[in-house]
């Protein structure tokens, strides 16, 4: 058959060239088909990737890979209106956690790695359309012509029309999705190295709760580039509809907190950018095989909205979905009997397991974020105000005043049901 | 006013829209339905849309849409209270291309 091969790989992305070069290295045929100029160029994340997944794929990445700066130490910031409080922790080992990266310079490297391998990748093609006869996907519309494979590995990024055509995916909802805005912002190395308290190459990662988002499900993000310091936030889509906010307004205010705004003054709008995080979490993976196709990635919902994890979930999804394919191709079956095998693997994978021990978190925040994110972060706030204030008031009675206001601040109702949910949550986690 | 004490001036949607690199397409590749518009209450995409695509012309009831500026998220799809929202990727050559990501 003309333009057939083993499997076509949709998307060009983390999850996608792993997929594709997993085939690949098991002597398998794979296409993989990117919508754009180069692989990168439509996606967008906060700043870092993941050392030991990456090495799971690309084992010694490190030596060739565009790396900006190895991540030693992470900040956790609560912001209020006019003050924030932060913790920060500091590693001091010589082996990174994560580097930070340009997501458009590193999946390209990715997606050139993968061709030395064996991938062929085809650009600047859009698949419109996933081929269907008698139940079974055999192959993809492009705007050109029709490819045919024995297996598709949809990995074609948090929007999916195609797993939607399929009906593997449902409609998504807007409390489902965060939306993320970005601005990389260029300032000299040495102004990063010295506002950021970082030695050569050295990066750090800032995780900004609170203001401008109080009470909101949001939060902000910072990390650094060799050059440029890439700053930004997640909101859920949900609350930007219900409360009127305009993303990049929202943005602005984030980058003039007192806290934040030293940190990029005098600095260069290099890039804005903007796109969504699956964040429905656990309850929101849609089915994740059928006959003739994978579903892997954003596609298949996998965000870790805690811990910051995503792009090493779509490397690892497919990793797991190009082995499927490999034992699929081998045996011949390309049913969802033997592609079922994917959904095994990631049920055993820390995957599933990580994303089921969260299945509660999203939906807590959701109906908690007034509390979690908005009361407690703004008491936080307070008590070092009123610990680091001198004034000669006796500290008995600023203490005393202190805790009688956290019980006539907020309803004992409010107070009893957050004790629960987060007792829950702990619960949930650890159960 | 001392350096130290400059505030940084805000920038606008067009000042952010202006970095962006796009091949743009002379046909939009997002087509709401204008009489659902007309009938929409939110009209939540034109205020969630990051690249401020969409604007509401009161005068002629109808959105006005800037495709060229869409950075492709699929936000206002989801969000859309009528989802009338025909939204497709723009074609292989076209849309927008991140430089940094």
């Amino acid at each position: 058959m003309k333009n057939k091969t083993d499997v076509i790989v949709v998307g060009g992305g983390p999850a996608g060239i792993s997929a594709a070069v997993t085939i690949a290295r098991a002597g398998k045929n794979v296409i993989l088909i990117e919508r754009g100029k180069f692989s990168g160029s439509k996606n967008v994340f906060g700043g870092a990737i993941y050392a030991k997944p990456t090495r799971e794929i690309f084992p010694n990445f490190e030596e060739t890979a565009p790396l900006e700066r190895k991540t030693v130490s992470h900040k956790y910031l609560m912001c209020t209106e006019e003050d924030s409080t932060s913790v920060t922790y500091h590693a001091t080992k010589d082996e990174p956690n994560s580097y930070s990266v340009i997501r458009s310079k590193f999946d390209r490297w990715m997606a050139k790695e993968a061709q030395k391998e064996g991938v062929v990748i085809v650009t600047e093609t859009l698949v419109t359309e996933l081929i269907v006869k008698e139940n079974k996907v055999v192959g993809v519309i492009t705007e050109l012509e029709e490819y045919f494979a024995d297996i598709v590995i949809l990995a074609d990024g948090v929007n999916s029309l195609l797993a939607k055509q399929i009906g593997l995916r449902k409609e998504i909802k807007p409390k489902d999705v965060a939306l993320g805005v970005k601005e990389v912002i260029k300032l000299p190395k040495e102004v990063i190295e010295d506002r950021f308290n970082l030695a050569d190459g050295e990066g750090t990662i800032g995780e900004v709760f609170g203001f401008p988002m109080t009470g909101i499900l949001g939060l902000g993000f910072i990390y650094t580039y060799k050059e440029a310091v890439s700053i930004g936030l997640g909101v859920g889509l949900d609350e930007l509809v219900e409360r009127k906010i305009k993303p990049y307004e929202l943005m602005e205010e984030f980058k003039s907190h007192p806290t934040i705004a030293p940190l990029l003054k005098g600095g260069e709008l290099v890039e804005y950018s903007a796109h969504l995080i699956p964040e429905g979490g656990y309850k929101k993976i849609p089915k994740l095989y059928s006959h003739g196709v994978l579903v892997a990635g954003d596609s298949a919902m996998l965000v870790n909205s805690l811990h910051w994890e995503g792009t090493n979930l779509a490397m690892i999804s497919g990793k797991l979905a190009g082995e499927t394919a490999i034992e699929a191709i081998n045996k011949k079956d390309f049913s969802a009997n033997t592609l079922a095998l994917y959904q095994k693997k990631m049920e055993t994978s820390f995957i599933i397991k990580d994303l089921k021990t969260y299945k509660d978190l999203m939906g807590t925040l959701h109906y908690r974020a007034e509390s979690f994110l908005g009361y407690y972060p703004k008491k936080i706030s307070s008590f070092f105000r009123m610990f680091t204030e001198v004034d000669s008031i006796p500290k008995r009675d600023k203490f005393r005043a202190f805790l009688k206001s956290i019980f006539t601040d907020r309803s004992i109702s409010e107070l009893f049901k957050d004790g629960i949910n987060l007792i829950k949550l702990v619960l949930g986690v650890l159960k | 006013m001392t350096d130290e004490e400059k505030i940084e001036p805000k920038l606008s949607i067009d000042d952010k829209l202006f970095k962006v690199k796009y091949v743009p397409d002379e046909e939009s590749h997002l087509k709401p339905d204008e009489a659902q518009c007309l009938a929409c209450k939110s009209k939540s995409c034109t205020y969630i849309c990051p690249a401020h695509v969409y604007e509401w012309d009161e005068e002629n009831k109808r959105l006005i849409i800037g495709h060229e500026n869409c950075l492709e998220c699929g936000a206002c799809r989801i969000a859309c209270e009528k989802k009338c929202i025909k939204w497709q990727y723009p074609k292989g050559t076209k849309g927008v291309t991140f430089k940094q990501g």
